[in-house]
């Protein structure tokens, strides 16, 4: 089961945002896509989430093409954390967690539950009755990110559940970084499947199963970070000079720049 | 810190509506004591004079307030939610300069006709205000509905260019008519219940009852709408259908609204804004409370409007605003002082 973009392009206002993109996201697995501003991340995730329609291609969900799920459904088996949510109104930070569980029907308590564990979960407990309106830029973003956790908190009987994070830490301390990835570690775990958007290499060399590099709106590498993290593909993607060495301690591919 | 759980607030609004509703029925230019009132209303009758004026003039004038308030707060505070702006309000999709224009061209062009010009028992000025609402909503919603939806900016912005050609010819045909036809105009336009019938409070009460039991079912929808459209969409949302739904839900709230009872301000834009302020902005709970709070502001308005200057009466409109207004500046103050 998986989310599946076969061959697609994206043409937007006579500007050719996406050319022939082909890309699996497996459940169970974290898929990081990384490459440089403007490079065409953000509008692949719309494209695999159905926010905008593909020039050419499909996209597939599940084994099904994607347009084929009602909204609803696919709600229960696909949550999106946007880059930026504008919210004006002063919501508390349980309320906004809250409106994640508007796709299921599990009964208020049930509800108050899963909130109350997905703030925990992203250390925002303490946050539970302030206002969204007054929160900093990181708090703001944890509490996002818990409401997009409560939405795919239990599994569904439809079928294997995603989830799509743009940039999810861009506005996050070393800590709370760190707690992100663990978070979308245990998700895959549990057989949720994970793409995101990041910009810091090295997070992505530490977490991604498959490290998608993106440039001008094609795919310039992916596989496993080890064998996509090289210093000539940062040269020719970035245009930055850099040393990959080794994690002492994960193992992992590291960029020193 | 919110200041009321939003089930105490609408149980103190419940309990308070019928109460003021009781007490408007004892004011007027004849003073009614309220046991009077209290016994005609459940039916064993006092002296003919004093039924007759309680169930043709006071009853259908404080139900009529019920109703409309209740809409125009209630319809306010889902167009807040929809367009994501707490200072947005119905007239914003075109509805009440519409209706303005359609009452307008009735009162100029019907000039002499219109004191005994009716159609089904409603005066042409009231059918002129719906149907000139009502379309000027459906150009504004027409404009910004495009093979990818409808787009909230672009309403905002066609709401606003229908706003203004609607008031140049508001104006072109205030310059055309005489002395008595202003007045017959900038008084509707102040929003008046002086002309209630049980005809209209059928009407209005049946559009109250619709938008009531209707509104209930996308609450949690607009709530998801505050984060965004596309967010809504992820929820789980069909952001399109309940964009559509909801838009002619309040056009035709409002049309009805200004067609029976002149543009009464205030009530749409700040209503659901204060009752914000006090249990926040869940739908579920913030529409009902804010449709009971306009009922309940628009029926002490309008007691208040029959005994400021008696024998005469001041158009409704005046005194929702007079009324609303400090109050709406007290809360800002107090929660400057919380912040």
């Amino acid at each position: 089961m998986t989310m599946l973009a076969k061959d697609i392009s994206l043409h937007l206002s006579g500007f050719d945002l996406l050319r022939n993109i082909s890309l699996e996201v497996e459940a169970g697995k974290v898929t990081a896509i990384v490459g440089p501003n403007g490079a065409g991340k953000s509008s692949l995730l719309k494209v695999l989430t159905g926010e905008m329609p593909v020039t050419k291609g499909d996209v597939y969900f599940n084994s099904l093409l994607l347009n084929q799920w009602s909204l609803l459904e696919k709600a229960q088996m696909l949550a999106v954390l946007p880059q930026h949510t504008l919210l004006n109104f002063s919501f508390t930070a349980d309320e906004v967690v809250g409106l994640g569980r508007i796709p299921h029907q599990t009964g208020i308590a049930k509800d108050l539950q899963i909130v109350a564990e997905a703030l925990d979960l992203v250390d925002a407990s303490y946050l539970q009755r302030r206002f969204y309106t007054q929160m900093s830029g990181g708090e703001k973003q944890r509490v996002q990110l818990a409401r997009v956790l409560a939405q795919i908190w239990q599994p569904s009987i439809l079928g294997e559940q995603f989830l799509v994070l743009d940039e999810p830490t861009s506005a996050f301390d070393l800590s709370h970084q760190k707690l992100t990835l663990d978070i979308v570690r245990q998700l895959a775990e549990r057989g949720v499947g994970v793409v995101m958007v990041l910009h810091d290499l090295n997070l992505a060399a530490r977490c991604a199963d498959n490290l998608v590099v993106i440039d001008g709106g094609v795919i310039a590498a992916q596989g496993r970070p080890e064998a996509v993290l090289t210093e000539a593909l940062i040269d020719k993607v970035f245009g930055v000079k850099s040393i990959i060495s080794e994690h002492p301690i994960t193992k992992r591919p590291l960029v020193i720049t | 810190m919110r200041h009321f759980s939003a089930g105490r607030l609408i149980g103190i609004l419940v309990i308070l509506l019928p109460v003021v509703a009781l007490l408007s029925m004892t004011v007027g230019t004849v003073s009614i004591s309220w046991f009077d009132a209290l016994r005609a209303v459940v039916g064993s009758s006092s002296t003919s004079q004093i039924d007759t004026i309680l169930f043709d003039i006071r009853l259908p004038r404080i139900l009529l307030a019920i109703f409309v308030g209740a809409v125009l707060a209630s319809t306010g505070a889902v167009m807040q939610g929809l367009f994501r702006n707490p200072l947005a309000d119905p007239s914003l999709i075109g509805v009440s300069s519409g209706a303005s224009v359609g009452a307008s061209l009735m009162i100029v062009t019907a000039g002499g006709f219109i004191q005994g010009g009716a159609l089904v028992g409603l005066s042409l000025v009231s059918i002129g205000a719906f149907v000139g609402g009502f379309t000027a909503t459906l150009l504004v919603y027409r404009l910004a509905t495009s093979g990818m939806g409808t787009s909230v900016t672009t309403m905002l912005l066609a709401g606003i260019a229908i706003g203004a050609l609607a008031g140049a010819l508001n104006s072109l045909l205030s310059y055309f008519s005489d002395n008595d036809m202003l007045r017959q105009i900038s008084l509707w336009q102040m929003g008046n219940l002086s002309g209630a019938s049980w005809l209209k409070v059928t009407i209005m009460g049946a559009v109250a009852v619709l938008l009531m039991g209707l509104f209930p079912r996308d609450s949690r929808a607009l709530n998801a709408l505050l984060l965004g459209e596309s967010e809504a969409r992820h929820l789980g949302i069909n952001v399109q259908r309940v964009k559509r739904r909801l838009i002619v839900l309040t056009a035709l709230g409002v049309g009805v609204s200004v067609a029976v009872a002149g543009l009464v301000g205030f009530v749409g834009l700040i209503m659901p804004h204060i009752i914000r302020l006090m249990i926040g902005p869940d739908h579920r709970w913030l529409i009902p409370a804010s449709g009971l709070a306009g009922a309940t502001l628009l029926v002490v308005a309008d007691s208040l409007a029959r005994v400021v200057v008696v024998p005469a009466e001041l158009p409704t409109g005046i005194l929702t605003a007079i009324l609303g207004a400090p109050f709406f500046v007290a809360l800002l103050l107090q929660q400057r002082k919380d912040v």
